[in-house]
């Protein structure tokens, strides 16, 4: 089988023309691959570029140069250079996103919100909502804020319902950028062990977590982003 | 010849005009429901009495014709008196109040009881012959409706009938489709009279004054109500029989009697009245044996 | 993934007299994809959609649009009978205005039944079930089938004519400000209720909007219109998170958040 996620040379830089035009390095040549059952971690100070290879990876920032390929449907897909239609495509089959805030939807129910990639797939609709039922139980939300729209929901409670969306399926690569940053000791272990379970169906992470213990307990490797910093040496 | 100078023009209409509302029927004829525009002309008398009509008269009648008109199936009311004078004074031709005689009958409003027969020619006094009308202003957009066989709307305005009053309640004015092409609106005949106008034997021709419009159903012509599976057209049915001569399965009038709420239903079409109680046909009102009660 | 596109437009242009109302514009459309039209007053957003629905005639290029027998046809030179007949049974057109895609004086069943009854359905009560399931799913009660959208609010009327639209399960929408004239709270349900109709019937669609947000939730792909050209299309997140060209930056700076 081969290998879920390979980043090849990646760049990326900024250009921001209502700043007259300044141009903001961000990247430069990421080289890195994530295996099956592996769960990478990105690492480095704050500002240094980890969200920024993340929203690459899902298609919501551009690349300037460089391949980001992933294995959809036993055919290889370069991000970098595909159509919206064939990433809607990837992310609806292939690659979840937890990403640091959830974007709520007005009046869709939190059991809804986590149901919906599911349902997308075209997965019937009662037995996607059981399977999210089940993992807002997991994730210990309390039961009657399920069939209401998180955006009154507290920061937590938030991440909660944005993890359960980004778990529910069995995507084979999975990006998570801070997932247990506002969670509380309880709720960061159920995340952990998620995280294992999904190791062990083989599926391919890349993460970035500032919580030591979950770095610790879900790493296996940590790639440091400060290697491809441009600024690296004002960074060092 | 002075004399023949300060009369009318035969028929009252120049032959300029008649040739060309001739070619409109003619066409109209050709494309039976279509909406032919004329050029519409002033005639001695206000619109929506019945100048469409005249003037489609006026230019098919010959001094050999026998002319009858009829409002409201009667033959003696002001406007058909006029109108069959009228005629009398610029075309001298002979009239008569029996369908059977008459070879061109013009009518506001009914269809004879009497079938109509081969070479006869039934002349409509329309005053909206426009069926699209009322759900769409727009003149340009309804022409484009009808050319396009955009029948849509007929049904909505149907089904907004029977959403209101749990049947279709139009009695008069009922679209039909002619020839199964255009949507043609017979009014304000009473729908009791479409199925008279399917296959009919005579040439039927609509004229609307005001509006420039002629229209027409040739002979033996397929001439369908519009309706829904569920809710099928039905013409009225009456429960009473002609209080004059007893017929039944007519369109019947109400007469009121007098002030003290006594009224009777009496055929509409008087000449088919007065043909039966010639033939000794009698009802409740004349029966003998009523008279004899008094 | 569907291998053909849905529609293809290529080189529309649109000139009123010397002034540009669109000039060369090309993509393709696919199966189930949404995509939003974004710019901002006078853009040429509302001239392109007319253009692409037919609804006006560009002075140059072409759309193809890809008819159920599989054969694409060029719209342009279809008859008017033939794109009369596209545009009430696999099209739909949401206008901004909901009077101006409503019949304001009959009834909501009949406005929801008008699509059936033109392609020829003649039984009522089937029409009327159909216009009632209808009405459940854009939220309006069963018990308003029989009332004149006239009194109806600017939220339900414009869900009354989404309704009318889908009926008759058109594979393309077009929508133009489908929110527009809406206070927020309206907004939102509508574009949830949109965004439902579309997930769940997989339409295709294109939607003009200057709401970012709007296009966010809706749609999936963007395309950025200044002075009539489009100058910045891509993936809705792409073109949001990451906008390239400086009027586009300008244009997702100058809104909170989306
Ligand atoms: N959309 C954007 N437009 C302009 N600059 C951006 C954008 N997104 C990120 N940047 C810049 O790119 C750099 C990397 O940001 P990024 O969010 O990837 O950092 P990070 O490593 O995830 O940091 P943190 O740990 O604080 O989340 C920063 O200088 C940031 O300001
Ligand atoms: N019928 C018209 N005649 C002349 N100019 C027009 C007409 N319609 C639009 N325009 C012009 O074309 C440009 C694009 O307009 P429009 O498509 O309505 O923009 P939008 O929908 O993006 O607001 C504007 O400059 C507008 O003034
Ligand atoms: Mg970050
Ligand atoms: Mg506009
Ligand atoms: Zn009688």
């Amino acid at each position: 089988m081969a290998t879920p996620l390979v980043v090849s040379e990646v760049s990326k830089s900024f250009i921001m023309h209502l700043r007259d035009g300044i141009k903001l390095p961000v990247v430069n040549d990421v080289s890195s691959s994530v295996a099956g059952g592996e769960c990478v971690v990105l690492g480095g100070p704050s500002g240094i570029g980890k969200s920024s290879i993340l929203k690459m990876l899902y298609g919501n920032y551009a690349v300037d140069a460089g391949q980001i390929l992933v294995n959809h449907r036993e055919k290889i897909v370069d991000i970098a250079a595909a159509d919206p239609r064939t990433i809607i495509e990837v992310r609806r089959h292939t690659m979840g996103y937890v990403s640091q805030f959830l974007r709520t939807v007005p009046r869709v129910a939190a059991v809804d919100v986590v149901a919906e990639p599911l349902v997308a797939r075209g997965i019937d609709a009662a037995e996607a909502k059981d399977k999210a039922v089940e993992l807002l139980a997991r994730l210990n939300l309390p039961r009657e804020l399920w069939s209401l729209p998180p955006a009154t929901f507290s920061g937590g409670e938030q991440q909660r319902v944005n993890i359960a969306r980004g778990f529910i399926t069995s995507h084979r690569i999975l990006l998570l950028d801070e997932p247990t940053a506002s969670l509380d000791a309880t709720n960061r272990r159920v995340v952990i062990e998620m995280i294992a379970a999904k190791k062990a169906e083989g599926v391919a992470m890349l993460g970035i977590f500032h919580d030591e213990e979950v770095r610790e307990a879900v790493a296996d490797r940590i790639l440091d982003v400060s290697a491809f910093s441009p600024r690296k040496a004002v960074a060092a | 010849m002075s004399a023949d100078l300060a009369t009318y023009n035969f028929a009252y209409l120049d032959e300029q005009t008649k040739r060309m509302i001739r070619r409109a029927i003619l066409k109209a004829i050709a494309i039976p429901g279509y909406q032919v525009p004329f050029a519409s002309r002033e005639m001695p008398m206000p619109y929506g009495w019945g100048t469409g009509g005249v003037q489609v008269t006026a230019a098919i009648i010959g001094p050999d014709d026998v002319l009858k008109v009829i409002d409201q199936g009667a033959d003696d009311t002001t406007n058909a008196v006029s109108i069959r004078a009228f005629f009398q004074k610029v075309a001298s031709v002979a009239v008569t109040t029996h369908t059977k005689d008459a070879t061109i009958i013009q009518t506001r409003h009914r269809i004879p009881e009497q079938k109509l027969t081969e070479g006869q020619v039934l002349v409509y006094q329309v005053p909206i012959p426009e069926p699209l009308r009322f759900l769409e202003p727009r003149e340009t957009e309804t022409r484009k409706m009808h050319a396009l066989e955009e029948y849509g709307l007929m049904h909505v305005k149907l089904y907004e009938d029977i959403a209101h009053n749990g049947r279709i309640s139009k009695t008069y004015a009922y679209p039909v489709k002619v020839d199964g092409r255009y949507v043609m609106d017979p009014s304000p005949t009473p729908k009791f009279d479409n199925p008279k106008m399917h296959m009919s034997d005579a040439l039927q021709l609509f004229g609307a004054g005001r509006e420039k419009r002629i229209y027409a159903v040739p002979p033996h012509t397929e001439v369908v109500s519009l309706d829904f599976e569920d809710h099928p057209f039905e013409i009225q049915t009456f429960e009473q029989d002609c209080a004059l001569c007893g017929a039944h399965g007519v369109y019947l009038d109400e007469v009121v009697l007098d002030d003290q709420g006594g009224r009777m239903f009496v055929c509409s079409d008087t000449d088919h009245c007065e043909d039966r109680r010639d033939h000794g046909h009698v009802g409740e009102m004349l029966a003998p044996n009523k008279e004899a009660a008094e | 993934m569907s291998e053909t596109p849905l529609l293809k437009v290529s080189g529309v242009s649109k000139f009123y007299g010397s002034r540009i109302g669109c000039q060369d514009v090309s993509f393709d459309l696919w199966p189930g994809e949404v995509l939003a039209i974004v710019g901002e007053s006078g853009s040429g957003k509302t001239t392109l959609l007319n253009c692409l629905s037919t609804r006006l005639m560009p002075s140059a290029g072409s759309v193809e649009y890809r008819m159920r027998d599989g054969n694409f046809r060029d719209l342009y030179h279809m008859s008017e009978a033939e794109r009369r007949f596209l545009m009430r049974t696999d099209w739909g057109f949401v206008h901004q205005n909901p009077a101006d895609g409503l019949r304001m004086t009959v009834s909501a069943g009949a406005n929801v039944g008008e699509r059936l009854m033109a392609v020829g359905d003649r039984h009522y009560g089937k029409i009327r079930e159909t216009a009632t399931d209808w009405l459940g799913r854009v939220e309006i009660s069963a018990d308003r089938i029989d009332d004149q959208p006239r009194a109806f609010s600017g939220g339900m009327r414009q869900r009354l004519q989404i309704a009318r639209n889908l009926v008759t399960g058109p594979r393309l929408v077009f929508m133009d400000e489908p929110t527009g004239g809406l206070d927020v709270s309206v907004q939102a349900r509508l574009l949830d209720l949109v965004r439902g109709l579309v997930n769940d019937l997989g339409l295709s669609a294109i939607v003009v909007t200057h709401d970012l947000a709007v296009a966010r939730l809706l749609s999936h792909r963007m395309m950025v219109m200044k002075d009539g050209h489009v100058i910045e299309q891509g993936l809705t997140d792409r073109v949001l998170d990451d906008p390239r060209e400086p009027y586009t930056q300008l244009l997702v700076s100058s809104i909170l958040q989306v």
